[in-house]
């Protein structure tokens, strides 16, 4: 069995030494902690690297020792078994011999805690709260604000499609950073904890509701940096990654001239008049993206847990009725209100496409206009 | 002996049937009853391991949907911890501390009963759960608010479950404890105890000590939920952050809760079979009592995340660390007793092997879990889920079936099939590594732990864990067969069972006599 | 079994049973417990919401902090909420004024606790109201929309390396907290 064991120890640190730098978070067997593409991630994985050594020394040692007892001092050799049971001295030096590696170690850990949580002068603040089960993310300086859902669609998540590359990891609008600039993220939650981690920037965070919570980093190679929720935070949870771009300078300016326009084209396009199918069509995408979670994509829901829409009161009922509930949630459940995580636009379709999807051939409409007045 | 109480169990003895279980004040009856309810939870709690490893075996959703996949790992928890191990220590403790300490029974036989049987209530009150509408409780084990008061009309069943496990678990310290003082044989002298007897101390001190934490926090979401309290409510001034902190308060000493029993079951296990007494027995007393006594001020290193001050991360960094040091005196000193014994390899000296190795494993990712800086990385993956099986799958399961072997032939009077024995040995051994070694893989490759779709990447080694779960999960059926047919009959044992044992259980009868020790035996 | 046997035994039990019933007093001390420990350490970032005398008030303008300003809604409650200026520069020991606006987008009347939060949390101690709209509940009436003040001041002893202090102030429906 040890010596099973003993091998199967050595060859995963063999792997995971080999691995030292080297890893590929798109490898199919990743072994090892990502050295990531921030100080700090880089910070993190010498110390992993460093207390992985430490514990396979001790490992080999103990181990060894107990493999030479095993194999030397069996019955079946026909040794006499001797009779020692105590030597302060050896005791003395196991505890103190541990304590100082540890000591060794602790110095190291204490400096890296130290300057990972050194926040200050930051270039970039980002206000990031999470949502059951989505991320919003508000931009301290530009302005800029806007919700990041899953983008993976339903159809490969029940193995009706093929899946993607970036199955789970694909977000409708990834955070955009630049890249050696220290961004500073504050923390905070809407309804539950949750936790943003993205494992190659290395450091994660709790979301909590009512509070705020900061952490940095400082991006040094441009490129797109997948990672997840981190904290159980219900249904959802295994469906919020969190998507960061990081782009040189120019194209973030760029990024933040769009997105400053897209904000302002989206103004327009919330004073014109919609027709019926433009609000379907965009309805459509809305409801994948921040409906279809509970209420499933057919409009059905989960029966005793999230009511149907198809052939409900609400969606074939009074408009402004059902607009309100969009809008303002229904207390104590687990309907949310969509009103600040939505634009005009966007509720407009939703509910137009509620009302006229699945056979709830109701007919009727609900322009952007109509929203900002029951804003 | 008085009169009294020697009439009391004497009508015990001629019931018969169900009545006899019900109304017994026996602690070998006890400890059966505690044992088979542990055997039976730690069924259930393996079929939801089951499920959630079926869910995970390919990416994609196939089985369940993610509500329930959320119930399951949660469910699964509590199951496992308050009754698949606890149980089975309790179950131990009754069973063997009588025989151990050279007494007639536990000190307090009525107070045993109600310990066991307000148990079988609390998991169907648990169980019921399941089929309540809004499901069973998915929040997680640690109910952290405010999620955990999303849970449907499960809640108060919830609260009022882990409630009673609590006064179980509470009542059943405070009978080991007043055992252990009062009962001792003449000149069985507290160094003198074997280590199982010592562990079990320190461990009911940690229990009537940490489980009123528990239920006053989960008071706490209680009220919370129904009283309008603002305990963790941020709204009223309070903070869910608190919760943390309290839960942990509780959380940390339960882990060693699990283990110390483990530790002690070992040191029982490895000398026997070494033919060498324990190396260091003083040591491993002091040992065990260090890491009760560092278990109370290392919780938070279970929230780095939650954003303390720098300060508060160093000392329960420091802490947590620290407790490596006692840690390693214990395993030094089980490589120690064996160096130079004359060993042969039982099954229970198999499953003691494995715990030392696989422990030890366990132990070296709790170090480096240890380390702030790194834990932001390792926090909440699968590093940390394969780090907690490893100590309490191949840690304190593994111990329990190491002393369920080393034991049975002495409460049957019966031998196993050393032969079966080994065979689930080694199957359990194999397969709990293909099991749960990918998952530090897993976790490092930046998996969070409590999802039930992966992306891409993650798939080799999740198939790969699941194969080794479904083949944990079929040998464990290896192990109840072995029991059963040990109970049923087989080879007669003798009163000393194992070559080298030692110590006053060795001195009885096997099976024992119904009252251990009426007299008391003499302990040089 | 001797009488000794009995009375040795009923006094190991009162000790056990002391420790349960301390221990069960004690979870619920805890709760005073924390809130006093994190006044003294800041361990949670939560400033003191309630007027704070400011003794000393000369500006110590050696030095210049950052505050940053946030406002969240909790469970998308219906209502705007936003600072006035998203940061300003202080002095430590000088008296500041700023604001929030809130409006009620709801078609009723609302009622909203606003629970401020402050980051890095050490700097919750040092961080100073004497007139805040958190310190209590705010109603408003539908459609209602009204700016208010937030009169602070970062104190002196504010640790050296910290530069920019955030408030983050999240508003919580009180009637949804009471349903």
């Amino acid at each position: 069995m040890l010596v099973n064991k003993i091998k199967r120890t050595l060859t995963a640190a063999a792997a995971m030494t080999a691995l030292l730098g080297a890893t590929n978070a798109a490898a199919d067997y990743a072994l090892n902690l990502t050295t990531g593409v921030t100080p700090i991630s880089r910070e993190a994985h010498t110390l992993h690297m460093l207390i992985l050594e430490v514990c396979i020394g001790i490992g080999v040692v103990v181990f060894g020792a107990m493999f030479i007892s095993i194999v030397r001092h069996r019955k079946s050799r026909g040794v006499q078994p001797a009779q020692f049971h105590e030597s302060t001295a050896v005791e003395i030096l196991w505890t103190v011999v541990p304590f100082l590696i540890l000591v060794g170690m602790a110095i190291p850990a204490t400096k890296a805690l130290v300057a990972m949580e050194d926040t200050s002068d930051a270039d970039i603040s980002i206000k990031v709260t999470g949502y059951q089960w989505r991320w919003g993310y508000d931009y301290v300086d530009s302005g800029i604000s806007f919700i990041s859902s899953l983008a993976t669609p339903k159809d490969q998540i029940y193995n009706k499609a093929e899946k993607g590359e970036h199955y789970l990891l694909e977000v409708d609008k990834p955070v955009v950073v630049p890249v050696n600039k220290k961004v500073r993220l504050l923390i905070t939650a809407n309804d539950v904890i949750h936790a943003w981690w993205v494992p190659q920037l290395g450091m994660k965070k709790d979301a909590i509701p009512g509070y705020i919570n900061e952490m940095w980093f400082k991006i040094d190679k441009e490129g797109t940096y997948r990672g997840q929720c981190a904290e159980l935070c219900g249904k959802d949870h295994g469906f919020m990654p969190i998507v960061v771009v990081a782009k040189n300078e120019a194209d973030y300016a760029q990024w933040v001239a769009e997105q400053k326009g897209t904000a302002s084209a989206e103004k327009q396009a919330a004073q014109r008049t919609w027709s019926k199918d433009e609000l379907v069509a965009r309805g459509e995408t809305v409801y994948n993206t921040s409906c279809a979670a509970c209420h499933q994509a057919n409009g059905e829901g989960v029966s005793g847990a999230f009511p149907a829409l198809k052939g409900s009161a609400i969606a074939t009922g009074p408009v402004a009725d059902h607009l309100a509930l969009v809008m303002h949630g229904k207390p104590g459940t687990a309907m949310a209100a969509f009103a600040n995580q939505l634009s005009d636009v966007e509720l407009a379709a939703v509910v137009t496409f509620e009302r006229n999807a699945w056979g709830n051939n109701v007919g009727d409409l609900v322009q952007p206009s109509d929203v900002k007045a029951a804003r | 002996m008085t009169t009294a109480t020697t009439h009391d169990t004497h009508h015990e003895e001629h019931r018969r049937g169900l009545m006899r279980w019900i109304t017994t004040t026996n602690h070998k009856d006890i400890g059966t009853l505690y044992l088979l309810l542990s055997l039976l939870m730690f069924m259930v709690g393996g079929a939801m391991a089951m499920v959630i490893r079926a869910e995970l075996f390919e990416p994609g959703l196939q089985f369940v949907e993610p509500q329930f996949f959320n119930s399951m790992t949660t469910m699964h928890a509590l199951i496992m911890i308050f009754g698949a191990v606890m149980p089975a220590f309790v179950g131990l403790a009754n069973w063997l501390i009588p025989m151990m300490i050279g007494a007639p029974d536990m000190a307090l036989p009525r107070l045993n009963n109600w310990s066991f049987w307000i148990l079988p209530f609390a998991f169907t009150i648990l169980l019921s759960t399941l089929f309540m509408d809004g499901g069973a409780p998915a929040g997680g084990w640690t109910m952290y608010p405010p999620l955990v008061m999303q849970t449907g009309n499960a809640f108060p069943f919830l609260i009022f479950a882990v409630h009673l496990m609590g006064i179980s678990s509470i009542m059943g310290a405070i009978n080991v404890i007043v055992t252990i003082v009062n009962m001792r044989a003449p000149g069985m002298t507290m160094m003198k105890m074997p280590l199982f007897v010592w562990t079990w101390l320190i461990t009911a001190y940690l229990l009537i000590a940490t489980m009123p934490v528990l239920a006053g926090a989960v008071t706490m979401l209680l009220t919370d939920r129904f009283f309008d309290t603002s305990f963790f409510n941020a709204a009223g001034g309070g903070d869910p952050v608190m919760y943390q902190h309290i839960f942990w308060f509780f959380g940390h000493p339960e882990v060693y809760i699990l283990i110390l029993p483990a530790f002690g079951i070992v040191s029982q296990i490895i000398p026997t079979f070494s033919r060498k007494p324990l190396f260091g027995y003083s040591s491993m007393v002091y040992a065990t009592a260090s890491i009760a006594f560092l278990s109370f001020i290392v919780w938070a290193h279970h929230m780095f995340t939650v954003g303390m001050p720098l300060t508060g991360e160093l000392f329960f960094m420091y802490a947590t660390m620290l407790i490596a040091v006692p840690t390693g005196v214990k395993v030094f000193n089980w490589v120690s007793t064996m160096w130079r014994g004359a060993m042969t390899f039982e099954t229970p000296m198999l499953f003691a092997l494995g715990f030392v190795v696989m422990f030890t494993i366990g132990g070296f990712s709790g170090l480096m879990l240890a380390m702030a800086p790194v834990d932001f990385q390792y926090h909440d993956t699968y590093f940390v889920v394969a780090h907690f099986h490893y100590v309490l799958v191949t840690g304190a399961v593994f111990a329990i079936m190491g002393a369920t072997y080393f034991w049975l032939p002495k409460w049957t009077g019966h031998m196993y099939n050393e032969k079966l024995g080994k065979l689930h040995f080694w199957l359990s051994t194999i397969s709990v590594n293909v099991l749960f070694f990918p998952q530090h893989f897993l976790g490092l490759a930046g998996m969070p732990r409590r999802i039930p779709d992966y992306s891409v990447q993650f798939a080799g080694f999740n198939e790969i864990s699941s194969i080794g779960g479904f083949a944990f999960g079929l040998t464990q059926l290896l192990f109840v067969y072995i029991v059963f047919k040990t109970i049923a009959g087989g080879e007669k044992a003798t009163d000393q069972v194992w070559e080298g044992a030692y110590g006053l259980e060795w001195t009885l009868s096997s099976p024992p006599p119904y009252h251990s020790f009426s007299i008391a035996p003499d302990v040089k | 079994m001797s009488r000794n046997l009995q009375e040795a035994k009923r006094r190991t039990l009162r000790h056990t049973l002391l420790i349960v019933g301390l221990m069960s007093l004690f979870v619920f001390a805890l709760v005073p417990l924390y809130g006093v420990l994190c006044d003294v350490t800041g361990l949670n970032g939560k400033p003191r919401n309630a007027p704070q005398r400011t003794v000393d008030i000369s500006p110590d303008t050696s030095r210049t902090v950052t505050v940053e300003f946030l406002a969240s809604v909790n469970e998308s409650m219906p209502w705007d909420f936003r600072p006035s200026v998203a940061r300003m520069t202080v002095h430590p020991g000088q008296v500041r004024q700023t604001s929030f606006v809130a409006r009620n987008r709801s078609a009723h009347a609302m009622v909203g606790q606003a629970i401020p939060s402050v980051s890095p949390g050490l700097a919750a101690l040092h961080f100073k109201k004497t007139e805040c709209f958190c310190f209590t509940e705010q109603k408003f009436i539908s459609g209602e929309e009204r700016e208010m003040p937030l009169v602070f001041m970062v104190d002196k002893d504010l640790p050296e390396h910290i530069s920019t202090v955030t408030l983050a102030y999240t508003f919580f429906d009180k009637q949804k907290v009471v349903d």
